[in-house]
């Protein structure tokens, strides 16, 4: 009744192809659009922005970007925090040798050596599948981190092996490091997640993306309608890659401000892929919603006992956070092993019948 | 399973509902934050209770509310400002230390005093944050060692020593103990350390004083959080150094003095930074522990007049309590310190500026002007207990001495005499790295 597509006529072809389909929908994208690129950045506090919208906006894109390889090309990776923080440390080589060079490309460029490397780690899925493919994946993890641990070139050899955000202008504003707004990092995280978003969904709407989906259903079967499994499964790891890197990059300069490779530790990597497996594999919202569930919820969880007035044992609390959190994701993958993303599509199936349900 | 969206909602409210009621049947923390009329000075506090590093975290969180909790009792606040305080659960995590920054930064009557993070990789992150926001950070022995020179760091303390120091003066008791610098020559010194931003702050030094007095290096990085050290000490067994230094924290430091144990390494040539010198770090060896060095820059036990002062007005004179909450442990004793350093560079700033809540900016020309002599030590039930301390514009570490402590197998006693550092060697190469750091980020050094 309330979410149907009665009354939706599609007279051309561009209107059968846009992404949103329903009147309803656009309204929907617009308001929740207007909502976080104008409201937000006026109503949130500086906690907010800083501590729980940056994050999230970052992890999501971190989050799309496994969910390219894993969701639609059917490649298990466990090495996002490594390409995370190939695409940090390169933003840091490259303005610090390059201070005048426009940020948004250095994180650009950052994206493309993040890519590099994941086609290099992404060589070994022609041979090996599935468990195999993600411990080939972790050694990608492992190695990035022990080089970027072990070599000084790649912190300009300072005496702690920390990166550290040095300020720089997009247009006339500070946008990196500790001396740019919290709005603007937002907006800017924010924008660059929406382009990024956006193009994704292209991406998989569209040939690389049928391709992606047919090479993870039946590799044989694709092979024999003519994908050829090299072009494809190495372009998904670069552009998995790409988004993780442009991430990483984030990370340390739109929100940390300085990190050591303990940043992009292992424990990243297996974040990531809970917000994929949580949010629905094979989804760009689920990846958001993912991310959402696994930043967001921990910092809700140990903000409810403050705002309900209640004092309890901060040790305590922490570890019921844990224990709740980790019940949280069983739940949900209980109820919905498809993750957040179908329960969404379900929700809008019931409001479709409401109030005749059948 | 039906899926049914009512249902989702209902037992995810059950289950949120169960959380709630549970938590609220827990005792309440009563002396987390002392609600005070009038003034009240707020002292964030950056806490891990948790995780692998909660053996080093707690000790040195129930020093902080010890000492501010006497404050409050028995001098009913700094000149009548009540402290009041609150703890965050970081977990040594640098990504969950910057949700607790800015969670409390703005707390308070004034926004927070201070910050001590107790985590170099959060204090890294912290330190372009403190001009901004204008919030001082108290980074005591650890952190960036170059925020030494105030200059460049106009917002960050190291003092009363850096790991530089520390280094340099490590280097000088190993070679008393070989009899004469010049006896270095030749000898193997391996270094232990955690790899990390933390770990890696003394090799520079290390190397810098190998190329001057011929000492061979090996360094050997554990990966955090330092359970598994097999292959470490597999190496040390190979290449049997004379000395061995640790750069430890948490659960690595009690895993590394087991096996050296275990290997048989005389325990009285392996010396630990000050951040591997604690209780918690060699009971767990057990006997193997006896005879194990580490550096420090304030005294242990209890018998200090401070130390008994808790002991009165905190724990009403119940021993049992005070040491089931670590007191008089050489980890608790350091957040004393630091408790210490907090309140009396509040107590500068009040003198300044009068006697109520201080701000952050405030308190920064405190922590500046800082000056503890022996008497006013002594005032404070802290003779001999830590060395004085000045602070100038210029120098954020001032005097940078250390002793040696030797662990017997219960307590630990002084070893050595205070050692100064090498601070020709320490001071440029400070300089230099506050230069470096001012060039890449922008900033231009203050005159001082």
């Amino acid at each position: 009744m309330i979410y149907r597509e009665a009354g939706n006529y599609k007279t051309t072809y561009a209107a059968d192809q846009a992404i949103f389909t329903l009147q309803l929908d656009r309204v929907f994208m617009t308001m929740v659009m207007v909502l976080a690129f104008l409201v937000v950045p006026l109503w949130a506090n500086e906690y907010w922005l800083q501590a729980v919208l940056i994050p999230f906006l970052i992890f999501s894109l971190a989050a799309i970007g496994l969910n390219l390889l894993t969701g639609y090309a059917g490649q298990l990776s466990l090495g996002t925090g490594g390409f995370m923080a190939v695409g940090a440390y390169s933003t840091y080589k490259l303005t610090t040798a390059f201070p005048d060079l426009n940020i948004l490309l250095v994180f650009l460029l950052a994206g493309f050596f993040a890519a590099l490397v994941g086609i290099v780690f992404g060589l070994p899925s022609l041979r090996i599948k599935g468990f195999y493919l993600a411990v080939a994946t972790l050694a990608a993890q492992f190695f990035i981190l022990w080089l970027f641990n072990k070599v000084g070139w790649f912190y300009n050899n300072n005496s702690s092996g920390n990166i550290t955000a040095p300020p720089r202008e997009l247009f006339g504003l500070v946008v990196t490091g500790a001396a740019a707004k919290a709005q603007v990092r937002y907006l800017l995280s924010l924008g660059i997640l929406t382009l990024f978003a956006l193009f994704a969904k292209n991406i998989v709407r569209g040939r690389i993306g049928r391709s992606w989906m047919a090479i993870r259903d039946m590799d044989i079967a694709a092979e024999i309608i003519g994908i050829r499994p090299l072009h494809t499964k190495l372009l998904a790891f670069a552009l998995s890659s790409f988004y993780c890197g442009v991430a990483g990059a984030m990370s340390v300069f739109l929100w940390l401000g300085s990190a050591e490779t303990e940043a992009f530790s292992i424990f990243i990597s297996f974040q990531v892929l809970f917000m994929v497996i949580v949010g629905g594999l094979g989804s760009i919202l689920g990846s958001i919603l993912g991310a959402a569930f696994i930043t967001l919820l921990p910092i809700l969880l140990t903000n409810v006992p403050l705002l309900v007035g209640l004092r309890i044992p901060i040790d305590l609390q922490k570890h019921i956070e844990q224990i709740v959190f980790g019940g949280l994701i069983v739940f949900f993958l209980i109820v919905e092993p498809h993750g957040l993303a179908r329960l969404w599509q379900i929700m809008k199936e019931k409001l479709r019948r409401w109030p005749f349900p059948y | 399973m039906k899926i049914n969206l009512k249902n989702i909602i209902w037992i995810t409210m059950a289950v949120l509902a169960l959380v709630l009621s549970s938590g609220g049947c827990e005792k309440k923390d009563g002396g987390s934050k002392q609600a005070g009329g009038g003034q009240e000075q707020f002292f964030p506090m950056l806490v891990y209770r948790t995780g692998p590093y909660a053996p080093s975290g707690i000790p040195v969180a129930n020093g902080f509310r010890d000492y501010y909790d006497l404050v409050n009792k028995r001098d009913g606040g700094i000149n009548g400002v009540k402290i009041t305080w609150e703890e965050c659960e970081t977990e040594y995590n640098t990504k969950l230390g910057v949700e607790c920054y800015e969670r409390l930064k703005n707390k308070g009557d004034n926004g927070a005093t201070l910050f001590n993070p107790f985590s170099t990789g959060i204090t890294y992150q912290l330190i372009p944050k403190a001009a901004v926001d204008k919030i001082p950070i108290h980074s005591m022995g650890y952190g960036r060692t170059s925020a030494a020179d105030g200059r460049v760091f106009e917002w960050v303390f190291n003092f009363p020593t850096t790991y530089w120091s520390q280094a340099s003066a490590f280097v000088k008791y190993v070679g008393s103990q070989e009899g004469g610098m010049d006896k270095l020559k030749g000898k193997k010194i391996a270094l232990v350390y955690h790899n990390s931003a933390y770990g890696k702050e003394p090799i520079a030094t290390l190397e810098k004083l190998a190329e001057q007095h011929g000492y061979d290096l090996k360094q050997l990085a554990v990966d955090h959080p330092g359970q598994e050290q097999k292959s470490t000490w597999l190496q040390i067994r190979q290449y049997s150094p004379d000395w061995i230094f640790m750069w430890g924290w948490g659960v690595m430091n009690q895993v590394a003095i087991k096996e050296a144990a275990a290997i048989g390494f005389p325990m009285d040539r392996f010396i630990g930074v000050w951040w591997s010198g604690s209780e918690s770090d060699v009971v767990p060896a057990g006997e193997g522990a006896k005879g194990y060095k580490a550096g420090a820059f304030h005294a242990s036990g209890g018998e200090w007049p401070v130390l008994q002062d808790v002991l009165k007005h905190v724990y009403n004179g119940d021993m049992e309590k005070a040491r089931a909450n670590n007191w008089g442990e050489v980890l608790y004793n350091r957040a004393i310190v630091n408790g210490m350093y907090n309140v009396e560079s509040v107590r500068t700033a009040q003198a300044k500026f009068g006697n109520r809540t201080v701000k952050g900016e405030e308190v920064r020309w405190g922590l500046e002007n800082l000056n503890l002599t022996q008497e006013r030590l002594k005032e404070l039930g802290m003779d001999g207990f830590v060395q004085p301390v000045k602070i100038t514009c210029a120098d954020h570490e001032s005097g940078g001495s250390v002793f040696i402590q030797q662990w017997d197998g219960s307590k630990w006693n002084p070893a050595s005499e205070w050692i100064s550092p090498i601070s020709e060697l320490v001071r440029p190469m400070i300089e230099a790295d506050a230069a470096s750091y001012a060039k890449e980020n922008g900033i231009t050094p203050r005159g001082c």
